[in-house]
């Protein structure tokens, strides 16, 4: 897939503007703070209605403008198509797919986008809610149905917490009103927990299977070196279960495991077992590299696993066509020698949108069509 | 901002569900052009409704007497009950006029988030009305979402040692629909609570 056109209305620091873009190696150039960055971020809100850059949409309106709107024309197998996202902030995004209004939730998975950004160093560095989102990220985009998974999810976790809040403030003083035990409630809402956390425990463990052994290529590559490296479910659910993808065998660990922390779960009120507890251990050489990689190996294990992702998407076999691969500002953090292994890895995509303060540090082999951007205007497309 | 009465007048109208300031604005010129008599006659309605209409004391319906017109019907089938939320689910039931039993509304679902526990709700009478052995099937016709999942859950958990037959609404398909449009939650539904088409 790659997108053919792009049109933003009061999307961050373009008032209106519009371009053309084609298959291959797209570089957009231009100083600081001109809105290079803005363009690949509004490519990547196509795929997952979410930023690289901020946690909420208000940033992506144009300072003074009530709503944003993103169109792109889109290109798969030679077939056309379009999108169209408002985005307001205050109210739900309204979307277009082919002219005609979707629901957001239905757009899950039709544009996919690998973006590798400055950001993602956190994937290493950062917490485990950054390498959690990576993952849930790119199980959506592979299985489009996990976008549901995890929303009720994070339901059932917030009503969760609220019981368990609720109880507390009773246990205290029990003839507080009402017959009902809210542990009777609480069984409810433990068995949506086991259910859908089943289901998303599985997806994800059987997500990392997978990008396993292409994370070691994709390191070796970028690294030029030949480590160990490994990417590890890391949960908390107790070291004595195997990890596995059989949902029984995952809703019965989260069933015992619930049972066992029961008594603390009540008494800090917040839903302890589950996936939104849970980590991605990322290893070198059997060393965690959270703490123990230098700055350079952080920087190719980051990119070496957004690499992965995208030939994990480009070769699943699944309707979805190839991912566009957006590379902002990445060239600047890398040696010349790592900028060539990464030119040299990507050449072949069918889309690679690029960003770049200096154009002499993209490779020659890769700076393809070149765009200039000036103060939130397309100067030379 | 508007001169006093008429801008109290928008602000209660704004109150209303699904009525923002727009439209509360656009009814409120309404009501100021419209002919009196309309107006006396929407403003007895609205009072009437509430010194009127009470909830039936069995089934939580609305209803101008003590007990709704559905429980006062003999013709109704009393061994089977329907449990809803709200008084509004009954009358969506009632339109497929294939349900002949009795209602039961709990008044919501149950919701930490908003402060819902099965205290809230009414199913003190329910358990009430299940006591005596008459009803020997219950339905649970709660929203097909979280909120209503946990609580046909805890009602069938609770239900079940009462030798009640309990069964859930299916959820699937709509009919008329094309397969190409349903979304992935409906379909993946569907599939599970398929069915076997026996050939006679």
């Amino acid at each position: 897939m790659h997108v053919a056109s792009l049109a933003l209305t009061d999307f961050r620091n373009y008032q209106q503007a519009e371009l053309t873009l084609a298959p291959g190696v797209t570089t957009f150039v231009g100083a600081n703070g001109q809105g290079k960055t803005n363009l690949v971020e509004a490519v990547g809100y196509l795929s997952g209605f979410d930023s690289h850059r901020v946690a909420t949409d208000a940033p992506l309106v144009r300072h003074g403008a009530q709503r944003a709107v993103i169109r792109a024309g889109l290109v798969r197998d030679a077939r056309r198509t379009s999108i169209e996202i408002e985005i307001n902030p205050s109210r739900a995004n309204r979307v277009q797919l082919g002219g005609h209004p979707v629901r957001p939730r239905e757009l899950a998975g039709t544009v996919r986008t690998v973006l590798f950004a400055p950001e993602d160093l956190a994937l290493v560095k950062g917490d485990p809610s950054d390498r959690r989102r990576f993952l849930d990220t790119l199980l959506v985009a592979r299985a489009p149905k996990y976008a549901g998974v995890k929303a009720d999810f994070e339901r059932v976790v917030r009503q969760r917490n609220a019981l368990l809040k609720s109880a507390g403030g009773r246990r205290g003083r029990p003839d507080a009103g009402g017959t009902s035990d809210p542990l009777q409630t609480l069984m409810v809402w433990d068995e949506q927990l086991i259910d859908l956390g089943s289901a998303l425990l599985a997806g994800r463990i059987h997500l990392l299977d997978q990008l396993n052994p292409l994370l070691g290529k994709t390191y070796d590559a970028v690294a030029d070196a030949s480590a160990e490296v490994s990417a590890g479910y890391r949960w908390s659910l107790g070291e004595d279960v195997d990890l596995t993808v059989d949902r029984t065998v995952l809703a019965g660990a989260l069933r015992a495991a619930l049972e066992r922390r029961r008594r603390e779960e009540l008494e800090r009120a917040v839903t302890l077992v589950g996936p939104h507890r849970d980590d991605v251990l990322l290893s070198l050489a059997g060393v965690p590299a959270k703490g123990y990689a230098s700055h350079g190996e952080s920087w190719s294990l980051a990119l070496a696993l957004r690499l992965a992702s995208y030939q994990l998407l480009r070769d699943d076999g699944t309707s979805g066509g190839e991912p566009i691969l957006v590379l902002d500002d990445v060239f600047a953090e890398l040696d010349v020698e790592r900028r060539s292994r990464l030119a040299a890895l990507v050449g072949d995509a069918e889309q690679v949108l690029v960003t770049a303060a200096v154009a002499a540090d993209v490779p020659a082999t890769l700076t393809g069509a070149r765009v200039r951007v000036e103060r939130g205007t397309i100067v030379d497309a | 901002m508007y001169e006093g009465v008429v801008q109290d007048l928008i602000d209660e109208l704004g109150r209303l569900p699904g009525v923002g300031p727009k439209s509360a604005q656009r009814i409120a010129f309404h009501l100021l052009q419209a002919d009196s008599e309309d107006v006396r006659r929407l403003a007895q309605a609205m009072l009437e409704v509430k010194e009127r209409v009470r909830f039936c004391t069995v089934c939580g319906n609305v209803a101008e007497d003590a007990e709704c017109r559905i429980c006062q019907d003999p013709r109704r089938d009393t061994a089977v009950l329907c449990v809803v939320e709200e008084p509004k689910d009954i009358v969506a039931v009632e339109r497929t006029r294939e349900y002949r039993g009795r209602y039961h509304v709990l008044g919501g679902a149950i919701s930490p988030i908003d402060g819902v526990g099965p205290d809230d709700l009414r199913i003190k009478e329910l358990l009430g009305r299940l006591a005596d052995g008459t009803v020997r099937e219950l339905i649970i016709a709660t929203d097909p979402n979280l909120e209503g999942e946990a609580t046909a859950t805890y009602l069938a958990r609770l239900i079940a040692p009462m030798g009640v037959a309990v069964s859930r609404l299916a959820s699937g398909l709509p009919v008329g629909g094309d397969l190409e449009y349903a979304d992935e939650v409906t379909l993946g539904r569907a599939f599970e609570g398929r069915r076997r088409l026996d050939v006679p």
